[in-house]
């Protein structure tokens, strides 16, 4: 814009901003700030069930080599570690890392055995939570390449000329319909190990050999809620890839049929590369949905150590444990990895901003 | 490519196989919704028969789900909920969707941006600052909690979907309307909203449904029974011990708040798929 603007423009963008107000307000509100506060927990050990204002710990959430968080000593500003080696009682103060003597608090001069005393503290040295990444990461990219696979099958199936068409077209709105909860509710049924329809149908196939407990088994837990997701998620990629379809000229097809071109050619030369920048953009979006989820694990899984989420993970440890400190910064790290993909993304320079239809 | 065969025969085995392929979508999409509505009509220990339609259907499930909890409480909280965050971002988003959509000022695009960065947020991140929030306002174990959090996610797909339509209006609408006079307000109300309906259709409609479905905040910022929304009453029905879950109430129960859904989505199926390709980015 150059520098003469009228008054009318003018006029319309103070009108622009007032407009915006509000929605701006409430997203200041409902996301900045507890984002902002969440990311700020994370450095304090907050507690639910300790009213006393938290402290600031620094990165001692996500990883801190002393002693036990336990043997904090909030009076004398230290841990009371205790040297088994040399019988000694010790205060251990860790901004200074130095020791001194439990009782008479001046500074300790004999051995110190340190290996006993110290270990590795916080959520990055927790196999519980790499064991959550590796499945959330397992998760997301096996449900998001089922995903797409059947997304692209059903989308050609609907953009093809046949009968029936429009009824499957509401009938893959059903699954996107049905809250997660209620879908994990049906499929948790259906996968019973003792009366669950899969079994019987496996059964009867001979395709298992006796009834599996699919979501009890944490081996197979995770298979259960990628299949849930699957069904789930599916009919909207398929829908996405349908409006792209369904935007591509006739006529491309027309003259590869007139040419001779066999379909699987066709689709692969032609369509595909067609509908690519769609199809990323379903794809991201899946991606990110993945990468957070929560439901599907919380209420399919036995929710035992080695069949969290990440975002299960950060929920645990806030909630169940109590620890606000630690779970906000599980939280952040969920936050980061998020924040990573999309700015890779736009980095990556395929996302305009001007939503188009 | 099978050439001994002639070209009509091939063209009918194609038909079939293809006709197979939509049964075989059709089946995997709604069997498993069939197969809930078919287990809450049985009752007893002909829940554990995999019949395909029960001997003696019945409805007790579904009254024991409304007698043994207050579910009505449930569903009218979730319908309050759901309803109250549905009318605040279909407000909220189409003064914002005019803004961005109509005018054109310095700051548009970065608006944009965080309004499309907001709706990357994972829940997770928010909640514990949300907590907060919820406590120091006192409203914790209260629908109000659950209103204002909502609007993380229904807002700025609103926006978003809600500005995608009304950059589609015809420009020559707003010269006339700012001939005669009328402010950007006016020009709002009087002229863009009645041709805004449809659009508000879809995104108002999209709304609801998430807010509806939504579980994480619902089960974290609410504490006693008659708080609770359908997701997580559904989801904490338990029987007399962990091993013996009622499965009759809980489909009877998945199937009373899932079918008003089901009616809606075949309803304004059109107006759903419209929304849903108009909130993602096109690359």
């Amino acid at each position: 814009m150059t520098g003469r603007t009228s008054p009318l423009a003018r006029r319309r963008a103070r009108a622009a901003w007032l407009f915006l107000a509000p929605v701006l307000a409430v997203l200041v509100l409902v996301a900045a700030w507890p984002l902002a506060a969440t990311i700020g927990l994370g450095f304090t050990d907050a507690r639910l069930d300790r009213p006393e204002a938290p402290r600031f710990v620094g990165l001692a959430n996500y990883a801190r080599f002393g002693p036990d968080a336990e043997s904090w000593d909030a009076e004398r500003q230290g841990y009371f570690v205790y040297d088994e080696a040399n019988d000694a009682m010790l205060l251990y103060r860790a901004a200074e890392d130095a020791f001194y003597d439990w009782d008479t608090g001046a500074p300790h001069a004999g051995p110190v055995d340190r290996a006993a005393l110290f270990q590795w503290h916080g959520i990055l040295t927790d196999p519980v939570w790499w064991r959550s990444v590796w499945n959330t990461a397992l998760f997301t990219v096996v449900s998001v390449g089922l995903e797409v696979a059947l997304g692209l099958v059903i989308a050609l199936a609907l953009h093809a000329h046949m009968p029936g068409r429009g009824l499957v077209r509401a009938a893959i709105l059903i699954p996107w319909a049905i809250p997660t909860v209620v879908s994990a509710q049906m499929w948790g049924w259906m996968l019973h190990d003792q009366v669950g329809v899969v079994n019987e149908i496996l059964l009867g196939l001979g395709l298992i050999g006796e009834r599996l407990a699919w979501t009890a088994d944490d081996a197979t837990a995770i298979w259960a809620v990628v299949a849930v997701d699957v069904w789930k998620t599916t009919p909207f990629m398929a829908l996405l890839l349908l409006a792209a379809l369904q935007m591509l000229p006739e006529e491309v097809f027309e003259a590869g049929r007139l040419d001779g071109v066999h379909p699987l050619k066709m689709f692969w030369r032609v369509t595909l590369p067609l509908i690519r920048p769609a199809l990323m953009v379903a794809v991201i979006f899946r991606l990110l949905d993945a990468l957070r989820v929560f439901d599907l694990f919380y209420l399919l899984t036995s929710n035992s150590d080695r069949t969290l989420a990440m975002s299960v993970y950060a929920r645990r440890e806030m909630i169940e444990f109590q620890d606000l400190g630690r779970g906000s910064a599980a939280a952040t790290l969920v936050f980061l990895v998020i924040a990573g993909f999309t700015a890779a993304y736009v980095a990556l320079g395929r996302m305009t901003l001007e939503p188009e239809r | 490519m099978i050439p001994a065969i002639p070209y009509r025969i091939r063209r009918r085995i194609g038909r079939a196989l293809f006709a197979l392929l939509l049964a075989a979508i059709l089946g995997y999409t709604v069997f498993p919704f069939y197969w809930a509505i078919v287990t809450s009509l049985k009752t007893g220990s002909a829940l554990f028969e995999p019949r395909l339609w029960p001997r003696e259907p019945g409805l007790g499930n579904y009254l024991a789900v409304f007698r043994e909890q207050p579910f009505a409480r449930n569903i009218a909280n979730s319908a309050i909920v759901a309803g109250t965050v549905t009318l605040l971002s279909l407000f909220l988003g189409i003064t914002a969707a005019f803004a961005l959509g109509r005018i054109r000022f310095a700051g548009r695009r970065p608006t944009m941006l965080v309004i499309l960065a907001v709706s990357m947020f994972p829940q997770i991140a928010l909640l514990s600052g949300l907590f907060q929030l919820i406590r120091w306002l006192g409203l914790y174990n209260s629908l109000w909690a659950l209103i204002l959090a909502y609007l993380i996610f229904t807002l700025p797909f609103t926006v978003w979907i809600l500005t995608a339509f009304i950059r589609e209006l015809p420009r020559e609408l707003e010269e006339a309307a700012i001939v005669d006079g009328a402010g950007p307000w006016q020009t709002l109300t009087r002229v863009m909203l009645p041709l805004m309906a449809p659009a508000m259709a879809a995104a108002g409609l999209l709304a609801f449904i998430a807010a509806w479905n939504e579980f994480l905040f619902a089960l974290t910022f609410t504490l006693t029974n008659d708080q609770r929304t359908v997701p997580v009453a559904i989801a904490l029905i338990s029987g007399s011990s962990a091993f013996e879950l009622p499965w009759g109430n809980i489909m009877a129960a998945s199937v009373v708040v899932t079918l008003p859904l089901i009616v809606l989505v075949l309803a304004f199926q059109r107006r759903i798929v419209a929304g849903l390709t108009a909130g993602a980015v096109k690359g």
